[in-house]
Formats: C-alpha cells, structure tokens, sequence
C-alpha cells in the first residue's frame, strides 16, 4: 500500500503527512493528528458526528478523502473553540443542558457555528434545517434547538 | 447499515485535470476506474465493498465543471462538480427551476450537500433520488463526453434501472442542461418520508403544468414518480387526463388515482408497497392543487 505525501492547514496549522490513497479526513484527523474530538459515528455520511469545516463549510469528514485535502483548510472542535460566537454556542449549550452523553455535540456545535456565521439571525426553522445532519439519541434535540436560538439571539 | 469494515478499501486515487485526461483515462484502465465528484454515493458503494475498482477518478479538478451559467435563451446549464449547496445558493435555479430548487434542498443535510452533487445525484440513478424527477419534468439534457466523443441525451433515456444507467465505462457527464421552462408554468415536488425533513423518499411526485395551445385543455403536465418504480417514472396516462379535462375537481381526482395505479411499489425496510401506492395518490392530488394555487385556477 502506498502512500502520498500531502500538505493541508489543519486548525490554523500546516500539517505535511505520509497517507494512504484511501485514507478518510475523520481518520486522518483522528488517528494521525490525535484530534478525538471529531466523532465516528456512522462512517455513512448519516449522523454528522464526523462534522468538521472544510474551507469553511460544514462536511461530513467520513465522506472526504485525507488526499482530497490538499492545498485545503481543516477546523476542527479543538480549533474553533477559541472563536466568539462559538464559545458562545458551548456556553448556551451547557446553561441549557444540551448536552448529555456529548457524542454528537462537536458535530452539532460545528454545523451551528457555521449557520450563525452565514445566518446570525437563523430562526427556528433555519436551525432545523442547517442541523437536520446531525442526529442526536439523548436530548430529542429540543434544547439544542434553544441553545443555538438563544445563541443567534445574543447577537441583536 | 452496520459498518462491516473499518474505513474503505484500498484504490489508486487519479486527480485528471482535463476531460480528456480523464476519458483517456477511463479508456485505458476499463472496468478498473470509478469517476466521481462528491463521493457521498460512490464512497458508500466502497463503504460496503459493493465496488472494487482500483482507480478513483477525482473530476474535481477538471476546470469548467464546477461552473453553472444561465441565460435567457438557452437556460440553465450545471457542470458535473456543482455541489447541491451551489444550486441551492443559486439565484436564477430559485427564479426559473423552482421545483428543482425545492427538490435540491430535500437531499440528506447541510454537510452532505457541501460534496454532493446534482449529476452525481442522477448518476447514481437511485430509484428515490430527490432531484431526477425535477430534472425530469423539466426536460433536462444529460451531456456526456467519452472517448469517441460527445452526445446529448435526454434525461428520460438515461436510467436503465436501479443504480444502472446507460453510461458507458468511458463516458462522464460533464454537464446537465435545462431548457428555459415554458413560460406561466407551475409545479411542485411533494416527498413523504419517515420523518418530516431529511428522510429519504418514501413516495414522490413531481408535477408541473404549463400551458400548451395544442393541448385540448390549453395546458399539459408532466408527471413524475420516485420511490415507487426501478426508476422514476412518467405517470403517462395521468398526464393525459390532465391535458385533456384540465384542472378541474374531477380530473384531479382521476389523475390522482391513475398515478397510484400506474405506480409499481415494493415493501422495503421504509415502507410498505401499499402504504406508497396510496400516497402516491396522495401526493398526486398535492402537487396538482399547487399548481392550481400558483395558477389561481379554482378546480
């Protein structure tokens, strides 16, 4: 099995790596560079606990090559959470007790950062629909759902 | 589905830069290449090892691909890597294709249409993909290049069955176009599913009226079906009905019951053959008291 050599900023960091053509970026994420915060759920593109941001946008990492990566940025959990608006996201997460076993909570606080940022104001239904790709089998989502309005609220 | 095996199975990934190269590509390495643009699809059929090629073909770098251009005479034309988030942002799908706008944004969630992509969508030829019947009814043009050239094809022609299509082992679809829909045309796409966003189709109908001089009514239909045939289909002799009576109560209720008809369900782990034969109907009646709606016409 060969490998390639690829370049890619992960986190605001240059990473170069050895990978293997076939190699997924969740794997990559978290059995090269240790990032555990990234979740495999499903390896199906189904649960978006793998979400992670590629240039920007929300992706399930599951369904994205490690190759296919080069010459791109990755964020992860461990990258963003020095940013504002998502600090303030975990911050309404644990004030509403959105979080339970916490297995699909980076996947849903990445794909809620990234709806704040294109959306500041989303309201009810633009919540649902930008986390429609995140499954949740604790909360019933209802306090997700209030943690991230409560959020997008903040900033009126 | 029970992951069976950790991450995907090993293969060559091949970055062609042009159309050619990677036609050439596909011509030189047969039955061994798999080309794609998103992955979404072709990465489940790895996933579980129902493919084994030994060569993934990224399109993603081919320049032009991932451009979509309208204009008012020929219409809207889709490169193969246009992801369905692009169309979704896409101003002048949302003002002429309406119906595939809708449709557009019923496909999985957010980060699943940051990769997935519209021809990737038909391509895979799924037998509930949510886009094929939008693009269907409006009379989308599929247009593939191989290594004996290139052919335009309308999509009504292109899906053989489930998964399968007529693509041969050398030939990508570069593009997808849509002619400038008739003018004072409306339609609407109604999807049932196990919940109420994100499923995939359980049963679905795709309709749009617009009018038509020739037609006895003055208006003729296109009506298609997803989930509840090998592939979408044509409710035909629904069609027919329509153009002749026009929308009226009765007629309605007649195309409604002709497109359950028509249907050809079976039982999977979704749902059952019956339950999607009598949505079917259901979802039939919706989409022609839309374009009633959208029409201000009273049945």
């Amino acid at each position: 099995m060969s490998e390639r050599q690829i370049r890619l900023m992960v986190n605001g960091n240059e990473e170069i790596l050895s990978v293997p053509d076939h190699l997924s970026l969740l794997r990559l994420l978290r059995d090269k560079l240790a990032l555990t915060g990234t979740k495999n759920g499903c390896e199906a593109g189904e649960c978006g606990a793998c979400t992670v941001l590629l240039d920007g946008e929300p992706v399930n990492s599951c369904l994205v090559l490690a190759v296919e990566c080069e010459g791109h940025r990755v964020d992860t959990i461990e990258g963003l959470s020095a940013e504002p608006v998502m600090q303030r996201l975990q911050q309404e997460f644990i004030d509403m007790n959105a979080i339970q076993c916490g297995f699909c909570t980076p996947g849903m606080l990445i794909s809620a950062y990234a709806l704040l940022l294109r959306n500041p104001h989303a309201d009810d239904h633009a919540i649902r629909e930008a986390l429609l790709g995140n499954l949740c089998r604790c909360t019933g989502y209802e306090r997700i759902i209030t943690a991230v309005k409560t959020a997008a609220g903040k900033d009126r | 589905m029970l992951q069976p095996y950790p991450g995907y199975p090993e293969f060559e990934y091949v970055k062609p830069l042009s159309i050619e190269e990677a036609v050439g590509f596909l011509k030189d390495h047969p039955g061994q290449s798999r080309p794609y643009a998103g992955g979404t699809d072709c990465f489940m059929l790895l996933r579980d090892r129902r493919i084994h090629p030994k060569y993934l073909l990224d399109l993603k770098a081919i320049s032009g691909l991932d451009q979509i251009n309208f204009g008012n005479e020929n219409g809207l034309s889709v490169g193969a890597s246009v992801t369905l988030n692009q169309l979704c942002r896409c101003q002048a799908l949302a003002e002429h294709y309406p119906v595939l706008a809708a449709a557009v944004r019923e496909v999985g969630g957010y980060q699943l249409r940051s990769r997935a992509t519209l021809i990737g969508n038909l391509c895979n030829a799924s037998p509930c993909g949510d886009t094929i019947g939008a693009c269907l009814v409006y009379g989308a043009l599929m247009q593939i290049v191989g290594s004996s050239g290139k052919r335009s094809l309308a999509l009504d022609c292109f899906f053989l069955g489930p998964g399968k299509t007529v693509l041969r082992e050398d030939e990508i679809v570069s593009s997808l176009d849509l002619p400038l829909p008739p003018a004072g045309c409306a339609g609407a796409y109604k999807s049932i599913g196990r919940n109420k966003l994100g499923d995939l189709a359980i049963a679905a109908v795709t309709a749009l009226g617009y009018p038509d001089a020739a037609s006895p009514s003055g208006f003729s239909f296109r009506i298609a079906l997803t989930a509840v045939a090998p592939t979408v289909i044509f409710a035909g002799h629904a069609q027919e009905i329509l153009a002749e009576k026009g929308l009226t109560v009765e007629s309605i209720e007649n195309a409604a019951a002709e497109a359950g008809r028509v249907c050809q369900p079976i039982d999977d782990i979704r749902a059952s053959a019956a339950y999607r034969r009598a949505m079917v109907a259901v979802l039939t009646r919706r989409a022609l008291l839309s374009i009633c709606d959208q029409l201000h016409i009273s049945p």
